[in-house]
């Protein structure tokens, strides 16, 4: 991918929290949340995005549609026009002009459908905001929900009456009504269930052909993200630690919590006997992490280097890059 | 205790044994029929995988078996065998959990004493307003004579071996103070808390981060050596299905589908909703973007429960004028593999 087709680019992206004490609200200290991230996307890729509860990967899916302001860093976006504008500091007025080029698909179809509204609100409400022509209106729901797989006819139905499957495809049809580029979906399978979360996958995939869609794949089922990404940036506690083209983040991981996390996956094979990499202790706080390299104290290659030095992300070989001071020497066991 | 090996247990008598067993929910809009004559066995030190999407009467089942069903579910069919222990040692005794009044001192001291349970959501599943070592010490001398100081230590011990840190410290502290891996953990150490011939597991690891589920399910193998334990693990996750049974029980809209040993479910599946269940599955092993077999439609609303067959809307060997029409039943087709389909016994 080069850079003239890069559609996102984030550069030391920061959000940090403030802990707030006692009558007047002192600050006693910094939750940080994302801390230091930069990763870019090129057009029409998935770049997923995984990490386990509490890393900071939906908080920087958020930053990236300024749905919550950064603390610091750039969010480089291209805009259609061929401009770029930096997400992270665009003023209100031009955000509302770049909103309908970055969508969000979320995670739970239940609570982000309104259920007192019928799917011709729902997916109509992002027309109505854009200034959609009222005439046009229903023929483009029409048309949203044939490309979703639902029939133009429920679209005077309410969201109770269809199931989780079809509600996530309800929120998909929102997500594309106005065509966007970028599409941040977080966690859009993990409340589905196996044979449904198939269904909602596929879909996600002969879009992103039809329409060259770009997406930002929050996850934190591997399998899930193996399967739909072309490249994965890997968390821990708001920090990148490795970020390379899918096959040779499986193939050969570079960083230990990368290969921990591999082999943590239950395999849906009685046969396959595997050496389990079982982490010891807890997730390191977000609020007090440790000295070094935050995976320190977990991690069975730690030396005197990594509990002093944080280790800067760094490219281990073409595009693989990892966030470990031993990632040269150590030879990590993926998935084949 | 005699030396159990898994094939001796597998050949014994089960510890439990489900019969048939219908629960019904009779509500405003219609009867919701959550399971519908479900059979199975648990055998002691084995693990018996239930897997199947939402809605297919997998936890009902369970809180069946241990008499907390939700009102106004109601057991309308079946037996319950449990094998208890007897009062003096070597004895045993043959019970119908089914004909026991769910509040009676004998389910109470069945449930929680024989048959323990580890609920899926750790965070709901301990009180806020109790500290984790009085909810131990209550679970503990409920069930054991014992006086307050001795279960206290009790407590305690357990909280080490399901691999707490500082576990002293920890009986005093609330379930909230814990994290989620911690609070299963101290979940499973109060369902160990009177050595239950049979834990029965609610999606046990699906609140939780794959390290930690690998750290629980790692720990429940262990505890199950140790102590002889039978495990009846309810899940939807095939890989953690997988790794943990020895026997499993495919169940789709209240009724049994399929039921066979672990490897024979993965690599021999006869039913066709087994067979799309497992292609439906993204792999970790997989290459390349391919797109998943998936099932069509969605799983049906519980008041409009298909004629005949419940999985024949979207069966792809469906048969018209037979799955529609008249229900399969399960029955055998090699040693002890079960389906309940018209391809392999005719209506």
């Amino acid at each position: 991918m080069n850079d003239g087709q890069r559609l996102l680019e984030v550069n030391n992206l920061r959000k940090h929290f403030p802990i707030q004490h006692g009558l007047l609200r002192r600050e006693i200290g910094r939750i940080r949340a994302v801390d230091d991230v930069s990763f870019y996307i090129g057009e029409s890729e998935t770049l997923g995005l995984v990490g386990e509860s509490g890393c900071g990967k939906t908080t920087t899916a958020r930053c990236i549609l300024r749905a919550v302001d950064p603390t610091s860093g750039e969010i480089l976006f291209r805009s259609e026009d061929g401009s770029t504008v930096d997400v992270a500091t665009a003023p209100r007025a031009q955000m509302r002009s770049l909103r309908h080029e970055m969508q969000m698909i979320f995670q739970d179809p239940f609570s982000s459908l309104n259920p007192r509204m019928t799917l011709m609100d729902i997916v109509g409400e992002p027309l109505v905001i854009s200034g959609y022509p009222r005439s046009e209106r229903e023929d483009r729901v029409a048309e949203l929900l044939r490309v979703v797989g639902l029939r133009p006819e429920f679209m005077r139905r309410f969201p109770h009456a269809f199931s989780g499957g079809q509600r996530q495809r309800i929120g998909i049809a929102r997500a594309l009504a106005l065509n966007p580029r970028l599409i941040v979906a977080d966690e859009p399978v993990s409340a589905l269930d196996v044979s449904v979360q198939a269904q909602v996958l596929n879909l996600m995939m002969d879009l992103q052909s039809e329409l060259g869609l770009t997406y930002l794949f929050v996850a934190h089922d591997l399998s899930v993200v193996k399967h739909i990404s072309d490249r994965i940036a890997v968390m821990y506690v708001g920090k990148l630690v490795e970020m390379a083209p899918t096959d040779a983040l499986f193939a050969t991981p570079r960083h230990p919590y990368t290969a921990a996390l591999l082999s943590s996956v239950p395999d849906p094979d009685p046969r396959t006997v595997r050496e389990r990499v079982v982490l010891q202790g807890e997730v390191a706080n977000p609020a007090n992490p440790p000295a070094g390299c935050y995976f320190n104290p977990r991690c069975e290659y730690a030396t005197d280097i990594c509990r002093s030095e944080t280790p800067q992300l760094r490219e281990i070989a073409p595009n693989h890059f990892a966030a470990c001071h031993r990632a040269d020497e150590l030879a990590l066991a993926g998935v084949v | 205790m005699a030396n159990y090996t898994q094939t001796d247990s597998a050949a014994g008598a089960p510890l439990l044994s489900v019969r048939n067993l219908s629960t019904h929910f009779p509500l405003d809009e219609g009867t919701v029929i959550a399971v519908d004559g479900a059979s199975f066995d648990v055998f002691e030190g084995q693990t018996l995988g239930i897997v199947g999407e939402s809605g297919c009467g997998k936890s009902v089942t369970a809180r069946s078996i241990l008499g907390i069903l939700d009102k106004p579910g109601l057991i309308v069919d079946g037996e319950i065998l449990f094998r208890r222990r007897g009062r003096n040692s070597g004895s045993e005794e043959v019970l119908d959990l089914t004909s026991f009044d769910p509040d009676s001192s004998e389910m109470r001291s069945i449930r929680g004493g024989e048959i323990a349970y580890v609920f899926q959501e750790p965070m709901t599943s301990f009180s806020p307003v109790h500290t984790i070592g009085n909810q131990l010490m209550e679970a503990i001398m409920l069930h054991q004579d014992m006086g307050k100081d001795e279960a206290r230590a009790m407590g305690a011990d357990l909280l080490r071996r399901v691999g707490i840190p500082l576990p002293d410290r920890r009986m005093d502290e609330y379930s909230f103070q814990l994290s989620g891996g911690l609070r299963q953990r101290a979940m499973i150490a109060m369902a160990l808390s009177c050595s239950p011939r049979i834990l029965i597991a609610d999606e046990p690891t699906t609140a939780l981060d794959v390290t930690t589920q690998a750290q629980i399910l790692d720990l429940m193998s262990g505890l199950q050596e140790d102590n002889e334990m039978a495990i009846m693990l309810i899940t939807h996750d095939l890989g953690v299905i997988a790794e943990m049974a020895d026997y499993v029980v495919v169940m789709y809209l209240g009724q049994v589908v399929e039921s066979a040993p672990v490897d024979d479910i993965f690599h021999n599946p006869q039913h066709p909703y087994t067979q799309a269940l497992l292609q439906s599955i993204p792999r970790i092993q997989s290459t390349g973007q391919d797109r998943l077999a998936s099932i069509t439609g969605s799983v049906p609303h519980p008041y409009a429960r298909p004629r005949g067959c419940p999985f024949n809307p979207r069966c792809p060997a469906f048969m018209l004028g037979t799955c529609d029409t008249s229900e399969p039943r399960l029955q055998p087709i090699g040693t002890r593999h079960e389906v309940s389909c018209f391809l392999h016994h005719g209506a």
